[in-house]
């Protein structure tokens, strides 16, 4: 098999109307990765994993996935997808919903007789598989959906806010499933809202706003950029301030109040040293890293996707 | 293969949405109800002090078939929308076709699996009720209708081609919308079959025209008014007028052109369905 990555797109594009849900949506996805799609509420997050699954059609722009033209049904064999709501045909048992879906993953009988009990355990259902979808509560119906999402053993998977509205106890099971299908190199696109989640899980970020990404980089990097240092010691003078310029390029000093900017952690030590060295008595020194949120917030707005 | 799969899980719909079931009843009650009517009315033209002739008791006989294969035609035409004027515009709206559209498969195979699904209902349907009604008057009075099998061909063409017309609104509106505009057309159908059926006997021939104009538009009550041709008697076309057997018989022509309207309508609702953003 060439080596080819599990999705690329260029520019595309989704107006309904005058409305545009997805203005550009650049991007590629490698093999193997989590992939966190974040972005507030009508971002165009939905819309944009619905023309990646062909389920809507591009206004203009083109991609890929799995080596195969947007909306070209045979990639498909080897995706699985759990739409957002979890709205499935509520007057079928989980056990006849499972074997629809793997009819229409072709996949034969035989294989699907082992195949179902598996996932059903794997989500913990198995005590109410012939019980029906209409009395199955939010938190079954998620489960029962990500077992329909990995019924072909896909090589990548959809996920589109699987764990909103869900309690803790079904979000943690959407982490260990996806730490699971990492561990076994499947691909995952991520779309949530939820932060946390992606900050536990994700290799890559992508944020996206008014339909258009804004960010793409590893989840390493941003965690492992700059750093803000809040100091509070007593005795500071201006030539010690002036002193903390070896380490940082922006330092504040406010009362006993110091806050300065450093490249890594490794700093931080090397100051206090300094400061105490100098006479200086250091009550505390606070590392504050810059988190997911803080960089949504710095990224996307504070206005959301309004 | 997915064509088979969707057209199975379309019945299977209908049995636990208990469709299958109500229709069953309904349809048992209504053969009741015929065969007792029939019976009874039978019973009392043969004693007749009159002592009416075999060719005026096979009239009658075949007058009430008539009537009971009018009602037959008018249920099976519900059925053919009202199951199916959902089955494409709520799994949209509802959501449930995200999965299995994202699925293997190809668009149209859902769509021709719930046309294949939904003709399948209609021909069990249309064959007890149809099926029982001949098979009552035969019991019980001996009579058959001349052309009953042409006739049946003609009343489950209509039947799917409403179901077609139906699939193609559902891909396209909201189910409110789909049922206003598939009753809408059978409206017209059927006032325009009556002005027609009205001007051939007063042999106004603008009022002609408006039947046969409306039956381009959708010619559900052509086929059926062709199907009542075949299967009425002799002497009834010779007289030219009976409230529900037909006058002017629609052309071969109409009967084609119903089968294209009906095959058109599938491919309508795949092409529309086929297009859209789900």
């Amino acid at each position: 098999m060439t080596d080819f990555p599990t999705i690329i797109t260029q520019e595309l594009k989704k107006e309904f109307g005058d409305k545009v849900a997805v203005a550009d949506l650049t991007l590629e996805v490698e093999k193997g990765e989590v992939f966190g799609f974040l972005g507030p509420n009508g971002a165009g997050k939905t819309t944009a994993v619905k023309m990646l699954l062909g389920l809507i059609y591009p206004t203009s722009g083109k991609g890929e996935v799995l080596g195969a033209p947007l909306g070209d049904h045979r990639a498909r064999d080897r995706v699985g997808f759990l739409p957002e709501h979890f709205r499935f045909h509520d007057w079928l048992t989980a056990i006849e919903f499972l074997h629809l879906h793997g009819n229409l993953y072709h996949m034969p009988g035989e294989q699907l007789n082992k195949r179902v009990p598996e996932l059903l355990e794997m989500v913990g259902l198995e005590g109410h598989a012939q019980k029906k979808l209409g009395t199955y509560s939010k938190g079954m119906l998620q489960r029962i959906g990500l077992a329909q999402a990995l019924l072909n053993d896909p090589v990548l998977v959809f996920l589109d806010e699987p764990t909103s509205g869900l309690d803790p106890v079904g979000r943690r099971l959407v982490r260990d499933i996806i730490r699971d299908l990492s561990d076994r190199g499947t691909t995952v696109f991520l779309n949530s809202h939820l932060l946390s989640e992606v900050e536990i899980t994700c290799d890559r970020v992508a944020f996206i706003r008014h339909g258009e990404v804004l960010l793409t980089s590893s989840l390493q990097s941003l965690v492992e950029g700059e750093l803000t240092v809040e100091v509070r010691a007593r005795g500071l003078d201006q030539d010690i301030v002036a002193g903390l310029k070896h380490w940082s390029q922006n330092v504040r000093a406010d009362g006993e109040h110091l806050t300065l900017t450093l490249t890594g952690e490794a700093d931080i030590p090397e100051i206090n040293h300094y400061l105490v060295e100098n006479g200086i008595e250091v009550f505390a020194i606070r590392p504050k890293q810059l988190s997911l949120e803080d960089l949504f917030i710095q990224v996307v707005g504070t206005e959301g996707g309004l | 293969m997915t064509t088979v799969v969707i057209a199975r899980l379309t019945f299977r719909e209908a049995g636990r949405r208990k469709i299958l079931l109500a229709a069953l009843l309904l349809g048992i009650v209504y053969l009741i109800i015929y065969g007792l009517g029939f019976y009874y009315v039978n019973q009392d033209v043969n004693r007749s002090e009159f002592g009416p002739g075999i060719l005026e008791l096979n009239q009658i006989r075949n007058f009430l078939f008539m009537a009971g294969l009018y009602v037959v035609n008018f249920l099976t035409v519900m059925m053919a929308v009202l199951t199916s004027v959902d089955t494409l515009s709520g799994e949209i709206s509802s959501g449930t076709i995200h999965t299995l559209v994202s699925k293997p498969v190809r668009r149209w195979e859902i769509v021709f699996g719930k046309w294949i699904g939904f003709a399948g209902m209609l021909t069990l349907y249309l064959l007890l009720m149809a099926g029982g009604t001949i098979g009552l008057v035969y019991f019980i009075s001996g009579y058959v209708a001349p052309n009953v099998l042409r006739g049946l061909g003609l009343l489950w063409m209509n039947a799917v081609l409403l179901l077609g017309v139906s699939l193609a609104g559902g891909a396209m509106l909201s189910t409110l919308a789909n049922g206003v505009l598939v009753f809408g057309l059978f409206g017209i159908a059927f006032v325009g079959g009556w002005i027609e059926q009205i001007g051939s006997f007063i042999q106004n021939q603008t009022a002609i025209n408006v039947g046969i104009i409306s039956s381009l538009l959708i010619p559900s009550e052509a086929l059926w008014k062709r199907a009542a041709f075949e299967m009425q008697s002799p002497i009834v076309s010779a007289l030219g007028f009976s409230p529900f057997t037909s006058a002017s018989m629609p052309s071969t022509l109409m009967v084609i052109y119903g089968l294209v309207y009906a095959i058109l309508a599938l491919l309508l609702a795949i092409f529309l369905f086929n297009r859209r953003d789900l």
